[in-house]
């Protein structure tokens, strides 16, 4: 096979219009519903009030920011947003396994890093999406894709923020995926 | 009329059932689009692969004007729906630290709750990471307390800010992601020339 069919080998996957337009509908029938977006890092939010609270209930009240999400009537787990993203999972994983993808354990890397040094930089960029998160009110479900759907001007500000950074900072880290 | 659980048209304790449909149907999408690998999305920054262009400027386009559309046609009382809130300093700065999060990640959160579905090593590493991120982020928190709380707009639209009415950003976004859209076909195919092959 030439390499130029190797990389062309997208039949496996959607037509990405097809995709987006999927996914715009989806996010039109979701604030129909609810009357808000989508999201991801919410719930990941959610997962680090529960497991501290689990653990250190009193330090995680007194914590200024964690306190805010914690409440007498019910787990910090019990939130629209954590049911959405097992969803997510769940949608992941039937597409997957409709498509032939889910496989055993392997990781995706640019053909100059390791396996190992990918995972390491996955847990530094994830910290850091994590922190930008919280600063942003949302990543790029919330705040990027269904903010701007709504025309929220915070959106919009996340959405150039985050793309707009990728675009400046790519070429420093391009040893990492080319 | 929507949005139907604010309205009281579907009741309250429907709420998880519809959160678990939207989230499986989110991340169906996702995954079928080629949102699970790492190396698909990292593309986007290096031009040979637009997927998440493609992807989420279409979803964003299909949005917007579906939102004017709705409201037009009285589906939807728009003014019911979630604003996000703007902070704007804390929002600039959060958006910056997710642009790095990105490029050395390669996931974002959602992207990578669908790249651990279908067993991706790299996006179980990133979502560890962004769990210990929120935890030192809730930790160091009263250092950047006041920070995290400057700069608030309240919930504001595009509109509010410029006066220019929303049929005009959804014309002008659709604009912009169409010629995006003709001008990264080029790019990419052009990049795929010179690169070496990559399995997704």
């Amino acid at each position: 096979m030439s390499k130029d069919k190797i990389i062309d080998n997208q039949s496996k996957y959607i037509n990405p219009y097809l995709g987006g337009v999927l996914l715009g509908l989806l996010i039109l029938l979701t604030i129909y519903i609810t009357g808000r977006g989508l999201g991801a890092s919410g719930a990941i939010k959610s997962a680090v009030v529960s497991t501290s609270n689990t653990i250190a209930p009193s330090a995680t009240q007194a914590n200024a920011y964690m306190g805010q999400f914690v409440s007498d009537d019910h787990s910090p787990m019990y939130t629209w947003l954590v049911f959405e993203s097992l969803g997510v999972l769940l949608g992941g994983l039937l597409s997957g396994l409709i498509f032939g993808r889910v496989g055993r354990f392997r990781t995706d890397h640019g053909p100059k890093i390791t396996a190992k040094k990918r995972w390491l930089l996955a847990l530094l960029g994830g910290a850091l999406f994590g922190i930008g998160s919280q600063f942003g009110r949302g990543c790029t479900s919330g705040a990027a894709l269904s903010g701007s759907a709504t025309f929220a001007f915070g959106g919009v500000i996340v959405l150039f923020g985050i793309f707009g950074t990728g675009y400046v900072i790519a070429y420093f880290f391009r040893k990492l995926w080319i | 009329m929507g949005p139907l659980i604010p309205n009281g048209v579907i009741g309250a304790g429907w709420d998880f059932v519809i959160a678990i449909l939207i989230g499986i149907a989110f991340g169906f999408i996702l995954e079928a689009s080629g949102f699970s690998s790492s190396r698909n999305l990292a593309g986007v920054f290096y031009g040979y692969n637009f997927v998440v262009l493609r992807v989420f400027f279409t979803a964003l386009i299909v949005a917007m004007v579906g939102l004017m559309y709705f409201d037009f046609v009285g589906w939807l009382d728009l003014s019911k729906i979630f604003i996000l809130p703007t902070y704007l300093a804390p929002m600039v700065v959060g958006g910056i630290i997710m642009g790095f999060g990105f490029v050395i990640g390669g996931f974002c959160p959602g992207t990578s709750f669908t790249g651990i579905a279908i067993g991706k090593l790299d996006a179980l590493f990133f979502t560890i990471g962004l769990y210990l991120g929120i935890f030192g982020f809730s930790l160091a928190f009263p250092l950047f307390e006041g920070f995290y709380n400057s700069g608030s707009m309240g919930n504001i639209t595009l509109t509010d800010v410029t006066g220019i009415p929303a049929p005009y950003f959804a014309l002008a976004f659709t604009v912009i992601a169409l010629a995006a859209f003709w001008g990264t076909m080029f790019i990419e195919k052009k990049v795929r020339k010179n690169m070496k092959q990559y399995k997704f």
